[in-house]
């Protein structure tokens, strides 16, 4: 494959919810093969940031560059809105509620995108979803309904459905906080085999095992700025700075 | 225009005012009527006696599922010829008497609004918390005094939405009595249509006063159900 | 006459006066079922001033009899009628089954939309995300997402309106429309026998009855993913575990 090495970009990225203002200039470059987990405490604005690069949220202002299209967003305006969608479509997302649609099958879920965004045939869009619900483990539960599945079985047919748009990237939202902690594991399994395969990620979490063994990059985020960035061993063993220090002594 | 709607000889303002009154004399009338057919529908449908709650249940379900301008024909005609059976049979002499569409009105619209009236209050009863029922058992009360005094004054917190609309329903269908010749609103304006043939104008004017009326129902339903939820809706 | 004779004899009218109630129910809520989706969408996204008119409709259609509607559309429509000649929409006003079919269309569209209202509004919000998520247009999660779910949850609702609509229909008889009200009491005028409102009544029960069937069986087609075979079990080991 001949991708750039640089797959997703983002630059000075600002957002305002009214006078507040949650991100204040944060920018993120994930090259190919990048597993970046993304810490902080709540209200520090991680989910908003990850919520930013494909633009569920629209940033106040900033630059989103993903696989070379690049949208600028100047006073809340992105100035090319119809790339939007084309981002959003190379950009896998992983919900914290899953968000599966209630009124289709697992395996028409993870059909969904690629049918009616990519304009696959079915067959094949079918062979892909069949292929994907195997690996992730639910070979069996294809046909169900999402109000049928254990909420980890949920997240596993929600990741099957992002992986199935062949994305560049995939942006995962605290994918096991809302889940129960016996169901934790098996859905980390799942991230942590797609991170030895090689696929970048980006992924905000409170699970700090995940982020010191699988990640490439660890990136710390307090009150809306980047406060501490670099390799997880490095961060974890030696932390720079006293609010990175307090944070893990706080989760551990 | 504004000269068709003045009081007086010249105008049909005072006609159409008594119209009013007499729509306004049959939703208040009807209401207690409809509210206590609906309390007995509930209790019959509620009762532990199979033939009662057959009954409650098939009360509700052909009343509800019967057009409003059907049953009032079939009560206006139907009790009309039933009391004139009746009277026959009693006294051969007597002249045959009219069932009065104001009376007609009551029962018929009474008969409809107690249908819906025994489901809400059904669903409003099945919605209190059986736990304060045990909690009034446990300190020895009746079933009487928990019904009085434990689940009646909260029932009203959960029937009062959907009573509200009954009510407001209600209101509307007494419209169809204009049908068997009550001079209520709908009525006088027919007759103010025939004389100035100004149908759209008059049928408007009805329409924006029985508007008026539902809108300011509803502003005192919502002013009664914010009352009735004090204390509730804290969090 | 014994109630059986009536039927008997006057059973080809009634059976007329049928056709015509189901024809106006139909009609009424299938063109009312074609516009409220866009006033819905209305509703819920645009922003008040432009909602105003709509919002005035449907609290109109809402707070009038629907008698005095039909007669505003039937006898109103006498006041215009130079105008409506020169328009050529003289013909279609002065027949009383489009007046009926218009007024009930008009009066069902404002329940109809504000129920596909609440249903859009109940919409999970993150399912309409992951579709964005996905790189769906908004067009297309509208189709694919939103109306599927906003009719699942409206449906109930929707079809109590179409029994509301079909009883509503027996208002047309006042403007001579033989429906089965107005063929009942173009009998009853005729036999002084009062039976034939019981078959009326036989007959507007069996149309709900079977209605509601029918009703409850799209339902239960709608709501495979709610009503799910395997869902009890899975709650019960669920329960297990969380005891265990």
């Amino acid at each position: 494959m001949t991708q750039p090495d640089i797959i997703l970009k983002a630059e000075d990225i600002h957002k305002s919810f009214g006078h507040v203002e949650v991100l204040k200039g944060i920018s993120l470059e994930a090259k190919n093969h990048d597993v970046i987990s993304i810490l902080g405490s709540s209200g520090s604005g991680k989910s908003t940031f990850l919520r930013c690069l494909n633009f569920l949220e629209t940033p106040t202002s900033g630059k989103v560059t993903v696989h070379g299209e690049e949208i600028l967003v100047k006073n809340g305006k992105p100035q090319n809105v119809r790339h939007i969608e084309e981002i959003r479509a190379r950009l896998g997302m992983v919900f914290q509620q899953f968000n599966l649609w209630t009124h289709r099958t697992a395996l028409e879920n993870v059909m969904e995108g690629p049918i009616q965004v990519k304009r696959e045939s079915k067959a094949e869009a079918r062979d892909r979803a069949e292929a994907l619900l195997n690996r992730v483990g639910l070979a069996e539960r294809m046909q169900m309904y999402p109000s049928q599945l254990s909420g980890g079985q949920q997240q596993r047919v929600a990741i099957a459905r992002a992986l199935a748009m062949e994305p560049d990237a995939i942006l995962f939202d605290e994918p096991t906080s809302a889940l129960d902690p016996e169901l934790v594991g098996e859905v980390l399994k799942v991230m942590q085999d797609l991170a030895a395969e090689g696929r970048t990620m980006i992924v905000v979490t409170h699970e700090m095992g995940f982020a010191r063994e699988v990640s490439s990059e660890v990136v710390f985020l307090h009150e809306g700025r980047v406060a501490e960035q670099g390799p997880p061993d490095e961060m974890f063993t030696n932390p720079k700075t006293d609010e990175f220090r307090r944070f893990i002594a706080k989760v551990m | 225009m504004f000269e068709l709607l003045s009081y007086g000889d010249a105008g049909w303002g005072d006609e159409i005012l008594r119209g009013l009154a007499i729509t306004v004399q049959l939703a208040i009338v009807t209401l207690p009527v409809g509210l206590l057919l609906g309390f007995l529908a509930t209790f019959a449908s509620m009762s532990k006696f199979l033939p009662l709650r057959s009954l409650g249940f098939g009360y509700t379900t052909i009343m509800r599922g019967l057009p409003e301008i059907l049953t009032l024909f079939v009560v206006y005609n139907g009790v009309g010829l039933l009391m004139n059976a009746v009277l026959r049979w009693w006294a051969p002499d007597a002249p045959p008497t009219d069932f009065s569409p104001f009376a007609a009105g009551v029962v018929a619209l009474g008969m409809v609004f107690g249908a819906f009236a025994g489901e809400v209050l059904r669903g409003a009863f099945q919605s209190l918390d059986n736990g304060q029922v045990e909690s009034g058992r446990a300190i020895g009360m009746t079933d009487r005094q928990i019904f009085l005094r434990i689940q009646l004054p909260q029932l009203w917190r959960f029937a009062l939405p959907g009573l509200g609309n009954l009510w407001i329903n209600m209101l509307k269908d007494t419209a169809l009595v204009s049908v068997i010749a009550l001079d209520d609103l709908m009525r006088m304006t027919k007759v103010a249509v025939g004389v100035t043939k100004q149908p759209f104008t008059f049928y408007l004017l009805a329409c924006l006063i029985y508007w008026a009326m539902c809108v300011l129902s509803e502003l005192v339903l919502a002013k009664m159900e914010h009352r009735a939820n004090r204390g509730i809706l804290r969090a | 006459m014994n109630p059986v004779e009536i039927l008997i004899q006057y059973w080809p009218r009634l059976f007329d006066g049928l056709l015509m109630t189901l024809q106006l129910t139909v009609l009424g809520a299938l063109i009312a079922a074609l516009v409220s989706p866009g006033f819905a969408l209305i509703r819920v996204h645009a922003s008040p001033m432009a909602q105003a008119p709509l919002r005035l409709y449907v609290s109109f259609m809402r707070g009038t009899p629907i008698l005095a509607q039909l007669f505003l559309i039937f006898y109103g429509s006498g006041q215009f009628r130079p105008f409506l000649q020169d328009w050529g929409l003289w013909s279609f006003f002065r027949d009383p089954f489009n007046c009926a079919l218009l007024a009930f269309a008009l009066n069902s569209t404002a329940y109809q939309t504000e129920i596909l209202r609440g249903g859009i509004m109940g919409v999970p919000r993150g399912e309409i995300e992951a579709a964005k998520a996905i790189g769906m247009s908004r067009i297309k999660s509208l189709y694919r997402v939103v109306f599927p779910h906003a009719y699942r949850i409206a449906w109930p609702a929707l079809g109590n309106e179409v029994i509301l609509l079909m009883k509503a229909s027996a208002l047309a008889s006042v403007v001579t429309v033989f429906d089965v009200m107005g063929r009942t009491r173009q009998v009853f005028s005729k036999t002084f026998d009062f039976s034939v409102y019981l078959w009326a009544a036989l007959i507007y029960l069996c149309i709900t009855a079977i209605f509601v069937l029918l009703w409850r069986q799209a339902e239960r087609r709608l709501s495979r993913h709610i009503y799910a075979p395997y869902k009890a079990q899975s709650t019960a080991q669920s329960l297990k575990e969380t005891r265990a």
